[in-house]
């Protein structure tokens, strides 16, 4: 019994605190999201926020029983449970339920579970189990090659079940890697290509190499500080453009202009990186070769995108990116969402006030557009008020992992953080237009049991990991 | 031992400035962007639903009987609604200004999300000066509505009313919603679902000023309205208001068919009302004032709602029985001693004996007692011969609903044999027990329809077709869909029906109904009732049809607590089916006809009453 109540004294309440409170705040939003005048109580069963509040019981459940489950259990059976999830997961295309056009739900009885969402606290577990065993070094092949299987089985079976935002989720582990000591260069290179490509998906080619030319000598600057240097620059490469595009007028400007475009930047550039080379700027030839390899990389993403990709597969993209799926064109949603919110203003319009979320205007009102009614109806104040939340969890995870002398306790506690730190940036990020339209929940927030109760799930393994973290966790 | 401990800062760099740049972009949009909130006003949905056009009913001749006229309802969404001057609202719209604040808080109350009607059924006249000046009233907007409109101001009972719908209806059915206008009865609850048609929707964006800023969706989530297909009705709106005229200050039914196919031509119930007054802003007042009139229950159809005995009128159907049977043949006669006659008194001395032509040309109860007589000794015991004369009734129409439209139909009754052995004990009843029968009265119960259809299975020479009003119904596409109706054949040799018609034919050629009833242009065949009953005077009843070969009309009269059927019903019927065969009534019948619209028998009655 002695045991027992030290695991509770240990829990970190201020975490409990954040969670409880991000659910309450999430159940009275998913209220006002979807209220319906012929169910005014919140307690209505048949309604949204009457089940939320079902599901919220049951999180609380999970909850209490993952603190009372020894710690212990969780570094020995991470690879079982990891196994047993990857199981389930190539079951669901043979067992599951369709819905919203992915086969990846699972009906036990009345209630649809989603294994891609129990699959981040496995593969958190598996890659903690792995990054802590002492044998481990980052940059051995053997390691590499098996934290890439531990992330890319689960991420396969996700895409193939047509959950492209689940699967996306799992990009974010190489912050986790970073922190373990994964070259910075890598997490820097996976950003610029996820950047480059989002912005040549979105913005086409063209747009983006002008962003990534701006960005280049922006970059250059801010390393030497030599104003002087950087306008010759920008003059010299304005020079060669304008002959260039000049050229191209004499020419009867038959080229196509992203093909003119393309020629004049690796030209120009080229032309740049010889002289850098010769002069062995070091510095400025990594980032002009950095500058060239995006403009291509855009370039080849467009190619591929409209000559080789089919049909299906630009459609899928596009999907993931919120383009296609927007019947009223690029943005619409993305737009409604941020006339929602902008219209909060400082103060918010008033419990169940809200206009926009209120009819059809804004898609799901009350899972990925959440954030929504909370800006529209609690204004700046509100939305402030959330994103403080979120961050204040994340630093105390942050804080919580670097205290655990576990090394499995802490991989496994950024993992957590990056999971939750993810969903908030895309989910947020696109209510209010600076993030693709990935369609991923706000942990806590958003209306679902499957989602909040993995979230839970995930949470509370670390909040129960925390408590034992004066014991010895060997294995 | 950990060489990327600093890590941890620029890990939380990278969250914390994630953080940083939402919170600065949520400054952006939501305190420094104003075109956010704007837009937003822009955004306001309105559900318009669009009301389809009410069905049209036709009369046989192609004659309009209801269509429709426009009418708007003003309506309001409480939420939306900013302070406004009531004063000048009420003077646009012609409303007191307390009504006016009572139906606002009836609308709150309802739903602060969702449309109420505020004021109803506002005139084309209000509608234009108010259109202009809606922008001053957020909130508030004009859904367009059609109202009926009956231009013959007849046949209330049939064609019925419309009216909104009430709470167990909209809980009932998901297509109706609150303020919708529904049939409530005769054919307008009949065909509710042809006439009704579909109902459209359109979501419209509304600004801050009540102006509708385009198409939500583009228009793709609108769906458009559906006509209401239109009724086709084999009535007579002439003939129709020229019975209502003949029935004037006298209580009763008349209704006509056209046996060759059932199709009913006419159906009046006395006292009667003009159908106008049930639409508009006064249909509540008018219905609650119609309603509480005990006395003349004007709103009740008494053509197929009320039970009368059918008196003589129902010798038609013994003699056709006996004759059937063979319980009689068409020249036995029986003997009559005038007032004298035992068990059943006649009304009148005349010829004696007599066989069944003059029998029914007399109306001889003695005559009609005899045949009963021997129709219940036909079997070995009452009960069975009894079976046999019920089977036959039930086969004419009576002691079942006849009509499929009119939902209020009063089925009658004919005693069934365990009536009588719960009455009298099984075995202790006979002929005489029950002699009433013989001459319609008694236990018999009957609705003005089942006798006219008797009359019309009589013209047929042998079968009905199920009396009904509309023959059939014209779809949104202009295509008429004609309506079957079952055909029912009767158990009754032609040649008796012979013998009976030749009798009918003697009661209008031969008797005193020469000078009232007798046509020159085309035989007329008929049987006067004169009906007993407990609550007063005798009703007058009358049944007949015309020509008498291929028949194109036949009729009943009813007209309550007047006497002989001879005085009044027989003429009136005799006029009415002079005036639908020959388009107009001769001279020789004008005095008579202006001496029957003159007739005031209710107030007569009230008369008495105050005696």
């Amino acid at each position: 019994m002695e045991k027992k109540n030290n695991v509770w004294e240990n829990v970190d309440w201020i975490t409990i605190g954040i969670y409880l409170a991000m659910m309450l705040i999430g159940w009275i939003n998913i209220y006002a999201a979807v209220y319906n005048e012929d169910h005014k109580s919140i307690f209505d069963t048949t309604q949204q926020y009457g089940k939320q509040l079902m599901w919220i019981g049951a999180a609380i459940f999970i909850a209490v029983l993952m603190i009372n489950t020894d710690s212990k259990f969780f570094v020995t059976f991470a690879f079982p449970i990891y196994i047993a999830i990857i199981f389930l997961l190539i079951l669901v295309p043979f067992i599951g339920t369709t819905i919203n056009g992915a086969k990846s739900w699972i009906q036990i009885g009345g209630f649809l579970l989603q294994p891609s969402e129990f699959m981040k606290m496995a593969t958190s577990l598996a890659l903690a189990r792995y990054i802590s065993s002492y044998n481990f070094k980052m940059h051995s092949w053997k390691s590499l090659l098996t934290m890439a299987g531990i992330l890319f089985v689960p991420v396969g079976l996700i895409f193939l079940q047509n959950d492209t935002g689940s699967a996306i989720v799992f990009g974010v582990f190489l912050l986790v890697l970073y922190r373990e000591g994964l070259n910075g260069i890598v997490l820097f290179f996976t950003f610029l290509i996820a950047l480059v490509f989002i912005l040549t998906m979105v913005l086409d080619p063209l747009p983006t190499i002008i962003i990534l030319t701006v960005a280049a000598f922006l970059i250059n600057y801010l390393l030497k500080k030599k104003l002087q240097r950087t306008l010759i620059g920008i003059g010299v490469f304005t020079g060669i453009f304008g002959s260039l595009w000049l050229l191209n007028l004499v020419l009867g400007g038959s080229v196509s202009s992203v093909f003119f475009i393309l020629i004049a930047a690796v030209i120009t550039s080229g032309l740049f990186f010889t002289w850098a080379i010769l002069l062995h700027k070091r510095s400025l030839a990594i980032l002009i070769g950095i500058y060239l390899g995006s403009v291509l990389f855009s370039v080849s993403v467009d190619y591929v995108f409209h000559n080789i990709m089919e049909e299906h597969q630009r459609n899928r993209i596009n999907e993931l990116l919120g383009i296609q799926t927007d019947i009223h064109g690029t943005g619409y949603h993305v737009n409604q969402s941020k006339i929602a919110i902008g219209s909060g203003g400082f103060f918010g319009k008033g419990f169940l006030q809200g206009t926009q979320t209120k009819f059809d205007f804004v898609p799901e009102q009350s899972t990925d557009f959440i954030f929504c009614t909370v800006g529209e109806e609690w204004g700046f104040i509100g939305s402030v008020t959330v994103i403080g939340l979120f961050l204040g969890l994340l630093m105390r995870l942050i804080f919580l992992a670097e205290r655990n002398r576990s090394k499995f306790s802490r991989v496994y506690g950024y993992c957590v953080a990056s999971i939750l730190f993810f969903h908030f940036a895309i989910n947020i990020g696109m209510t209010i237009g600076l993030a693709p339209v990935i369609g991923i929940p706000l942990p806590f927030f958003s209306y679902g049991g499957s989602s909040l109760w993995s979230f839970t799930l995930l949470l509370f393994v670390f909040i129960r990991l925390d408590a034992s973290r004066f014991e010895q966790l060997s294995f | 031992m950990d060489t990327f401990s600093k890590r941890k800062l620029i890990i939380a760099g990278i969250m914390l400035g994630v953080g940083v740049i939402f919170i600065l972009r949520l400054f952006s949009i939501q305190i420094t962007n104003k075109t956010y909130k704007q837009f937003a006003t822009r955004n306001v949905l309105r559900f318009i639903t669009i009301y389809p056009a009410r069905g049209l009913i036709y009369d046989r001749k192609g004659e309009l009987m209801v269509y429709n006229k426009a009418a708007y309802d003003l309506m309001m969404i409480p939420r939306e609604v900013k302070t406004f001057d009531t004063t000048e609202l009420c003077n646009i719209v012609q409303l007191d200004r307390v009504e006016l604040r009572e139906a606002i808080k009836k609308a709150k109350q309802y739903s602060r999300y969702k449309p109420s009607i505020v004021v109803g059924q506002i005139s084309p006249d209000i509608y234009a000066p108010l259109q202009e000046k809606l922008y001053k009233y957020p909130g508030f907007y004009v859904q367009s509505r059609t109202l009926r409109e009956y231009p013959s101001k007849s046949a209330a009972q049939v064609l019925g009313y419309v009216g909104e719908v009430n709470q167990r209806i909209i809980d009932n059915d998901p297509y109706y919603l609150s303020g919708d206008y529904i049939g409530v009865s005769g054919l307008e609850k009949a065909y509710e679902k042809e006439l009704r048609g579909i109902k459209g929707i359109t979501k419209s964006m509304v600004d801050v000023h009540n102006r509708v800023k385009g198409k939500y969706n583009e228009g793709k989530e609108d769906s458009t309205a559906i006509l209401g297909q239109n009724l086709m009705t084999g009535m007579d709106a002439s003939l129709q208001a020229y019975a209502e005229l003949l029935m004037t200050n006298k209580r009763g039914a008349v209704v006509a068919i056209e046996p060759s196919t059932g199709e009913i031509i006419m159906m009046v119930s006395a006292p009667s009302y003009d159908p106008n007054l049930l639409v508009g802003r006064q249909r509540s007042t008018n219905y609650s004032i119609l309603d509480r009139d005990s006395i003349a229950k004007p709103m009740w159809n008494r053509a197929v709602n009320a039970l009368y005995p059918p008196g003589s009128t129902f010798k038609l159907a013994n003699a056709l029985i006996a004759l059937e049977e063979h319980a009689i043949t068409p020249f036995d006669r029986f003997s009559c001693s005038g007032k004298g006659s035992k068990p059943i008194s006649c009304t009148h001395s005349h010829v004696s004996p007599l066989a069944i032509r003059e029998g029914i040309r007399e109306s001889c109860n003695s005559f009609f007692w005899n045949a009963f007589r021997e129709i219940m000794s036909h079997k070995s015991n009452s009960a069975e011969s009894y079976q046999v004369w019920r089977d036959y009734i039930t086969s004419f129409g009576f002691g079942t609903k006849l009509n499929p439209e009119l939902s209020s139909e009063n089925k009658g009754s004919i005693p069934e044999v365990s009536l009588y052995d719960k009455w009298y004990t099984p075995g202790h009843w006979n002929a005489m027990t029950i002699r009433s029968l013989a001459i319609g009265q008694g236990e018999i119960e009957a609705t003005p329809l089942q006798m006219v259809n008797l009359c019309a299975m009589i013209a047929n020479r042998g079968y009905y077709i199920t009396p009904h009003i509309v023959s059939a119904v014209q779809d949104a596409n202009r295509e008429v869909h004609k309506l079957e109706y079952e055909k029912k054949m009767v158990n009754i040799s032609p040649e008796h029906f012979n013998t009976v018609i030749e009798g009918m034919e003697a009661v209008i050629s031969e008797t005193r109904l020469q000078y009232t009833v007798k046509e020159d242009n085309f035989i007329v065949c008929g049987k006067t009732g004169t009906v007993q009953n407990p609550h007063g005077a005798d009703h007058s009843a009358f049944v007949g049809f015309a020509p008498k070969d291929n028949p194109r009309i036949a009729i009943v009269v009813f007209v309550e607590n007047a006497g002989f059927g001879a005085t009044y019903a027989a003429p009136i019927g005799g006029l009415l089916m002079e005036k639908y065969l020959n388009d107009s009534i001769s001279p020789k019948h004008k005095e008579l006809e202006q001496k029957l619209i003159e007739t005031d028998l209710l107030n007569v009655v009230e008369v008495k009453k105050k005696l």
